[in-house]
């Protein structure tokens, strides 16, 4: 993985002295409430409902152990002993103090992290595929292209005060893991007629309240010109994108309003300005790759160590996936075990985890934008030992891809913005499905929860969503069928009226029941939900209210 | 008045002028609105004449003026209004401007490195902020990854870097 040079590492240990000392001018007063919002936010820290939150950036869900030992060490001793995996590849602190803040930054810079541009209307941490470099379904490895996307947008001088955030994800393979139709930019590396590998290029798409899927601007970007053409796109964004009303200040806005074909010709005419002039070389490119490099495989082992045990072979085929080289499996750490929010992590499993790492999978962690981790170079041959130690720390419940495998956004229980709680909505449909063999039946859903409509849950992509609502000060729940954020993508379709909170896991076990009583042989949830429409979903779920 | 001007702390002597403010002697700045309705009078008003920008106005409409500037001012009606970062760039970068660009309004200390990456290079210091401060947020940072108005190459051309 990317490793910091002496200058990556003075950047970050000077934003740690600048974040100490605007901290100290706030708290001495000489820095007033809305001018240190957005100074703090764009180092990652929300005032909450409790306490400060602040949200860590992993770059395109990458981890070293002893980053990932680091962030155990932070929520030891600054919080109250986890974190929370976010959508966006990110983690999240929910009690630091805000004096505290300043030194837990200092703490990530000693091990390459920062939280730079987690927040804030400015270009955010680029996202990709948690499967990047080992799935054969691969193209090329985007990592380096988010890498250099990482560098390029931090600190970028004309980019820090947008007029809304700024979400740019990146994909190389042919299924599309990094939902880079739901981002203000989505790159997707692809080979034109000529043999030439560059990217598409998406603008607009996006969740929250007004959710829509990005289009096409190019369909071929050589990759030379990879940061001249975004630097065109965010410019044209910034100059005329919304600032009268932060619910249509997203660049989806500007694109729908300017309309696509006007607003490609505005990139378009801005970039033909700039992009002889800073072309991305070839070397830098190069450069930037080789520190991703695939690690020492060794030649394909003997025979895969195997169980006997059903719940082993359970497992097997829920939490791993294939990998490129023979021999090796990528393996997934449940983060959605029962009765755990949906992406949070202890300090001890977390420690537990670097160290599975550096014994079983070359040191490295990925995290996915489902909010579970990736142990992504396994010998198959590890996987039984691997699979018990997961096991013991409560990290293989066998549901990735399931009904219970939820995103989940922390909701009304911590953050500030939201209508309503999300977190013990999981945890009562996670219990009403706790037979596996029904859960396995039921096959690949995504079952999406937010608690207001900013989405952080992406409840619109979910094949089930459910976002929380306030009617007259209580939790109220619509459900929307049929999203995905794959490539298919789509926005789902509005059930009906909301439900009340105790009828939501209910809803969905007759939604589930549904789709068990419909589906033709070997369809899918979302198959069969595109092939009968809403209508008979809505029969059941509203005759009996 | 005092102005940060690259770099320095300098005494200032421009007066900016409302739009129904005669232009009298000395240097003066006017509204680009006003400029483009009264551009042949206030050319020949007899002092250094400069122009104030928001991010409402179109740069291209006064882009054949721009050397006949003085000063151009760069409004900042709002700490958040980020309209001005990309003014300065199209500014210097895309019409060539060299005289003196300045940062004036609601701006704060801790946006005053990132203007002058791009291309801000004097500071009108507003009611209660202190001019020494705004100084030294100039060199908050010594990395600069892009290239930007103050530096014409990203930094991979300018340094080795490892691997």
């Amino acid at each position: 993985m990317y490793q910091y040079d002496q200058f990556d590492q003075t950047l970050v240990e000077e934003r740690v002295a600048q974040f100490r000392d605007q901290t100290r001018r706030f708290l001495a007063g000489a820095l007033t409430e809305d001018q240190f919002r957005p100074l703090r936010l764009m180092n990652g820290l929300y005032i909450q409902r409790h306490a400060p939150m602040l949200r860590v950036a992993i770059p395109y869900g990458l981890l070293a152990s002893r980053q990932l030992r680091k962030l155990a060490e932070i929520a030891t001793r600054y919080d109250r002993g986890y974190g929370h995996f976010t959508t966006r590849q990110n983690i999240q602190y929910n009690w630091p103090t805000l004096e505290s803040v300043p030194d837990i930054l200092a703490e990530l810079a000693s091990v390459q992290m920062h939280a730079i541009q987690t927040s804030g209307n400015c270009i955010r941490n680029v996202t990709s595929d948690h499967l990047a470099g080992v799935t054969p379904d691969e193209l090329e490895d985007p990592r380096p292209y988010c890498e250099i996307i990482r560098q390029w947008s931090t600190l970028h001088p004309e980019f820090a005060f947008l007029p809304r955030k700024f979400k740019i994800a990146v994909s190389g393979a042919a299924r599309d893991r990094a939902a880079t139709q739901v981002h203000d930019i989505g790159l997707q590396l692809v080979r034109n007629d000529n043999g030439e590998i560059g990217f598409e290029v998406l603008v607009g798409g996006g969740l929250g309240r007004t959710p829509m899927i990005g289009q096409t601007v190019r369909p071929f970007l050589e990759k030379r010109h990879l940061l001249s053409y975004l630097e065109a796109i965010l410019r044209v964004y910034n100059l005329h994108g919304r600032r009268d009303n932060k619910y249509k200040a997203r660049v989806k806005i500007l694109l729908k309003e300017t309309g696509a074909e006007e607003f490609t010709r505005q990139v378009e005419a801005e970039w033909a300005h700039i992009r002889d002039g800073m072309e991305l070389d070839s070397a830098e490119i190069e450069r930037v790759s080789r520190q991703f490099a695939p690690p020492a495989y060794e030649a394909a082992a003997a025979a895969p160590a195997t169980s006997d045990d059903p719940a082993f072979a359970a497992w097997y085929r829920r939490n791993t996936a294939a990998h490129k080289v023979a021999g090796y499996r990528v393996v997934f750490v449940s983060l959605k075990p029962s009765g755990i929010a949906p992406g949070d992590m202890t300090a001890a499993q977390m420690e537990a985890v670097a160290d599975l790492a550096d014994r079983y999978s070359f040191g490295e962690i990925r995290v996915t934008h489902t909010q579970n981790l990736v142990l992504a170079d396994v010998r198959e041959s590890d996987l039984a030992a691997l699979w018990q130690a997961l096991a013991s720390l409560g990290l293989a419940t066998p549901n990735i891809g399931t009904a219970t495998d939820m995103i989940c956004c922390p909701g009304l229980d911590f953050c500030s913005l939201a209508n309503a709680s999300s977190i013990p909505i999981a945890l009562e449909i996670q219990q009403r499905l706790e037979d596996f063999d029904y859960l396995f039946d039921l096959g690949d859903i995504r079952i999406n929860l937010s608690g207001c409509m900013n989405g952080c849950g992406h409840h619109t992509v979910g094949h089930i969503g459910i976002l929380g609502v306030d009617k007259k000060g209580e939790e109220w729940y619509q459900l929307t069928l049929g999203g995905s954020s794959a490539n298919d993508a789509s926005l789902g379709e509005r059930l009906g009226p909301a439900l009340a909170k105790d009828q939501v896991a209910g809803a969905v076990e007759q939604i589930l029941s549904t789709y068990v009583r419909l589906r033709e042989a070997g369809e899918s949830f979302l198959d069969t939900v595109r092939r009968t429409g809403i209508e008979p979903f809505q029969e059941t779920v509203y005759a009996s209210h | 008045m005092q102005v940060i001007r690259d770099g320095h702390l300098v005494a200032d002597h421009w007066q900016h002028l409302d739009d129904d403010s005669p232009a009298g002697a000395g240097p003066c700045t006017v509204s680009c609105r006003r400029w483009l309705a009264e551009r042949g009078a206030l050319a020949d008003h007899g002092s250094a004449i400069g122009i104030r920008l928001t991010g409402d106005d179109d740069i291209a409409a006064i882009a054949a003026d721009l050397a006949g500037f003085a000063l151009v001012v760069i409004e900042f009606p709002a700490m958040a209004d980020g309209r001005g970062f990309s003014l300065a760039r199209l500014l210097r970068d895309r019409y060539g401007y060299r005289g003196e660009l300045r940062a004036r309004g609601l701006f704060i200390r801790d946006q005053v490195f990132f203007l002058s990456r791009v291309g801000v290079n004097a500071f009108e210091c507003g009611v209660g902020s202190d001019p020494e401060e705004l100084l030294a947020a100039l060199g908050e940072f010594s990395v600069k990854y892009q290239a930007s108005a103050d530096e014409a190459q990203p930094i991979y051309r300018k340094h080795s870097r490892s691997a």
